[in-house]
C-alpha cells in the first residue's frame, strides 16, 4: 500500500510532457513501457552497460559513477548515466544539472545532457521532482515501475557506455534494474567499498547478490582509502586500509584500485566541476584514470 | 498532510484504487480490495507490546554511510552506562545490518545486562549471506521484530534504519504509530551532497508527522594525528548542518569530529566512548546523548500531563 507519493501529475497530462512540473503518472508508465519495450529500441544503440553497486551507503557509488563517466568522456567516449537511486539521487548535483528538465520526444524521454557536445547524458528521478527537497516516499512496487520505465523509455541514442548508479542494498531497485537490463547483457558490475570492516561486511553481501543473479563482477574499487593532511603531508588511513583488496582476494574477483580521500575531489563534486579535466595533479586522479583504463580494456576484450 | 499529492486518494480512503489516477498504479487492485482501509491488526498488538517500552527513538538519514549505525551504537552504549537504564537496540537495516559487527556480537544478543540488540544479522548463517528481499518481505520482518521479540521492560528502544525514505521507514513509523515514537535523530555529514538527501528525510518526517529531536553532524572536520591541525575532508560548502538547521528550524544537537579511532572501535566491536573517554568525539557524543535524554523526559512529562488532564 503506497502511502504517500510525491506529486503525481494530474491524470490528464501526458507523461513527461512537462516533467519538471508534473512528474510521471502511473498511467503513463504502463503505456510508455509497453510501447517501447516491444521495439527493444531505446537501448539498442548502447554498447556497454556497467552497474555501480555497493551493499553499503555513502561509500562513493555516485562519486565513482560520476568520475568514471567524466574519465570515459576524457577518453573520447559517449556516456550515459542512469541514476536509479530514487530516494537519494546525487548525480544531478555532482554534474551541476540539478533543476534541469527532461523533455519528451517520439521515442521517449530525452535525458539531460551535461555539456554542449552532448557527450554525457543523464537520467535521474531528481529531474522529475517539483521541489529539490521533496522526499520520494515510495514503497517497492512504485520504485520498480519507475525503474522499468527508465530502462525502456529513455531515448539514449548512441552511447559507448551506460553507467547505472544504484542505491545501497540488495532490494527492490537492484532486482528491478537487473531484471530490466538482463536482455541487454550488462558488461558487469563495479563494486565500491570503503576500507573498514563494517563496510566490507555489507559489500560481501553485495557480491553474493551478484553471484546469485548471474551478474559478472568486473572488480572491486576501494574508495576513501587514505587522507594526506594538507598541512603536514602525513598520510592517515581515516577509514582503515586494505579492506577492499582483501575482499577482492577473498571473493576471487579483480581489485581495480584504491581512490584516496581527496578534498579536491569532494569539492569538485559539491560544485559540479569536472575533476578529471581540472585536477590532474591531485592524488585521486591517477587512481581514477587507472580504474577507467581497466574498464576500457575489459570492454575491448569482450568485443574481441 | 498537506503535501500528499492531490490525486492519490490514499490507501485508507474509500476511493482507494477507484479514481482515475489509480489507473496503472501497481497497488490499484490491493487498494480497491479495501485491504488498505482496515488497519493492520499488528499495529494494536505492537501497541500492547510497546507498553513496557518507555521511549522510542528512530535514527534516520536520507544518506548512506553518514554514521547512523555508529551513532545508534554509541547512543545505546552511552545510555546503558547507567546500570538502572534498560536499553534495546533494533536494527531494521535488513539488507545491510551493521549493528552486530559494531556492537561486537557474534551470535550473542546482549552486550551488557542492560543492553539488548536485535538485527537480521543474527538470523543469517554466514557473513556472505545476502538478504535479497523486496519491500513486503522486509516489512514482514520489521513487523515481527516489533511484535514478536520479547522486549521486556525497556527505558529506551533505539531503532537504527537504512538510508532512504522507503519501505522500512514507512513500516516502522506505521507499526509504531499507535505506540508513539518520541522522535527521530537525523544524522548527516557536512557536505551538500549529503545534506540534499537529508532534507528529503526531514520532508519525510514532516509528511508522516514524526517529531524530530534534532540533527547530528558527523565526520565534522578531521584532526591530523600528527600536526593536530584540522582539515575538512567533507567540506561544508553550503554551511553544513548548522545552516540547514537554521533554515528548517531544527535543533542542531552537536557535531562529532571525524576521528579514525571511531571507525576502528566499530570494526573491533567496542565502544569508542570507553576506549577514549577524554577525546573530543566522546565529549560530543555525551553532550548529544544528554540532549536526547532531556527531550525524551520532556516528551514523557507532556504525555503524563495529557493523561492526567
Amino acid at each position: 500500500m503506497t502511502a504517500h507519493s510525491p506529486t503525481w501529475g494530474s491524470p490528464d497530462t501526458l507523461v513527461g510532457s512537462t516533467p519538471a512540473s508534473s512528474g510521471p503518472t502511473p498511467r503513463g508508465m504502463q503505456g510508455q513501457h509497453g510501447k517501447y519495450s516491444a521495439e527493444c529500441g531505446n537501448l539498442a544503440g548502447v554498447r556497454h552497460i556497467i552497474l555501480i553497486l555497493s551493499g553499503k551507503g555513502g561509500v562513493g557509488k555516485s562519486t565513482i559513477s560520476t568520475e568514471l563517466a567524466l574519465a570515459l568522456r576524457h577518453a573520447g567516449k559517449k556516456v550515459g548515466i542512469l541514476d536509479v537511486d530514487l530516494c537519494g539521487p546525487s548525480i544531478p548535483r555532482m554534474l551541476q544539472v540539478q533543476g534541469r528538465a527532461v523533455h519528451q520526444c517520439d521515442s521517449g524521454w530525452v535525458p539531460v545532457f551535461v555539456d554542449q557536445e552532448q557527450s554525457i547524458a543523464l537520467m535521474s528521478v531528481g529531474f522529475l521532482l517539483e521541489k529539490p527537497d521533496e522526499a520520494v516516499v515510495w514503497r517497492g512496487p512504485k520504485k520498480n515501475a519507475l525503474i522499468k520505465q527508465f530502462v525502456s523509455d529513455v531515448a539514449w541514442g548512441e552511447l559507448d557506455y551506460l553507467v547505472v548508479d544504484t542505491p545501497p542494498g540488495t532490494s527492490d531497485e537492484h532486482i528491478a534494474t537487473l531484471e530490466a537490463l538482463r536482455p541487454y547483457k550488462p558488461l558487469g558490475a563495479l563494486v565500491v567499498t570503503t576500507p573498514q570492516a563494517v563496510s566490507v561486511g555489507d559489500v560481501r553481501r553485495e557480491l553474493t547478490f551478484c553471484r546469485k543473479t548471474g551478474l559478472q563482477v568486473m572488480g572491486v574499487v576501494e574508495n576513501m582509502s587514505s587522507f594526506v593532511c594538507p598541512h603536514c603531508a602525513e598520510c592517515t588511513n581515516v577509514f582503515s586500509r586494505g579492506g577492499g583488496e582483501e575482499l577482492a582476494r577473498h571473493a576471487g574477483v579483480p581489485f581495480l584500485g584504491s581512490v584516496p580521500l581527496d578534498p579536491e575531489l569532494t569539492r569538485s563534486l559539491e560544485e559540479g566541476r569536472d575533476f578529471i579535466q581540472e585536477f590532474p595533479k591531485s592524488p585521486a586522479f591517477p587512481a581514477l584514470i587507472s580504474i577507467t583504463q581497466k574498464i576500457l580494456d575489459r570492454a575491448l576484450a569482450q568485443l574481441s | 498532510m498537506e503535501e500528499v499529492p492531490h490525486d492519490c486518494p490514499g490507501a485508507d480512503s474509500a476511493q482507494a484504487g477507484r479514481v482515475a489516477s489509480c489507473q496503472g498504479c501497481p497497488n490499484q487492485l490491493l487498494c480497491a480490495s479495501g485491504a488498505g482501509a482496515a488497519p493492520d491488526p499488528a499495529i494494536e498488538e505492537i501497541k500492547e507490546k510497546m507498553k513496557t517500552v518507555k521511549h522510542k527513538i528512530l535514527v534516520l538519514s536520507g544518506k548512506g554511510g553518514v554514521g547512523k549505525s555508529t551513532f545508534s551504537a554509541h547512543l545505546a552504549h552511552g545510555l546503558a552506562e547507567d546500570e538502572n537504564t534498560q536499553i534495546a537496540l533494533l536494527d531494521i537495516d535488513i539488507c545491510g545490518p551493521s549493528i552486530p559487527k559494531i556492537m561486537g556480537l557474534e551470535g550473542e544478543q546482549y552486550v551488557e545486562d542492560n543492553l539488548g540488540v536485535m538485527s537480521v544479522g543474527f538470523l543469517l548463517s554466514s557473513p556472505d549471506d545476502a538478504v535479497i528481499w523486496r519491500g513486503p518481505k522486509k516489512n514482514g520482518m520489521i513487523k515481527q521484530f516489533l511484535r514478536d521479540v520479547d522486549w521486556g521492560e525497556v527505558d529506551y528502544l533505539i531503532v537504527d534504519t537504512p538510508p532512504g525514505t522507503s519501505d522500512e521507514h514507512l513500516s516502522v513509523v506505521q507499526y509504531l504509530a499507535a505506540a508513539h515514537i518520541d522522535g527521530a535523530v537525523i544524522i548527516t555529514t557536512p557536505q551538500e551532497v549529503a545534506l540534499q538527501d537529508v532534507r528529503k528525510e526531514i520532508s519525510f518526517c514532516r509528511k508522516v508527522k514524526l517529531p524530530i529531536i534534532g540533527v547530528v553532524e558527523n565526520m565534522s572536520g578531521f584532526i591530523c594525528p600528527k600536526c593536530k591541525k584540522e582539515s575538512q575532508i567533507f567540506p561544508p560548502t553550503t554551511g553544513g548542518a548548522e545552516v540547514m538547521c537554521q533554515e528548517l528550524k531544527l535543533p542542531l544537537l552537536g557535531r562529532v569530529p571525524l576521528d579514525p579511532h571511531i571507525g576502528k572501535s566499530c570494526d573491533k566491536g567496542q565502544s569508542f566512548m570507553s576506549e577514549a573517554p577524554d577525546s573530543p568525539a566522546t565529549l560530543a557524543y555525551r553532550s548529544i546523548i544528554q540532549k536526547i535524554q532531556e527531550f525524551c523526559s520532556l516528551h514523557q512529562s507532556k504525555e503524563e500531563n495529557l493523561l492526567s488532564s
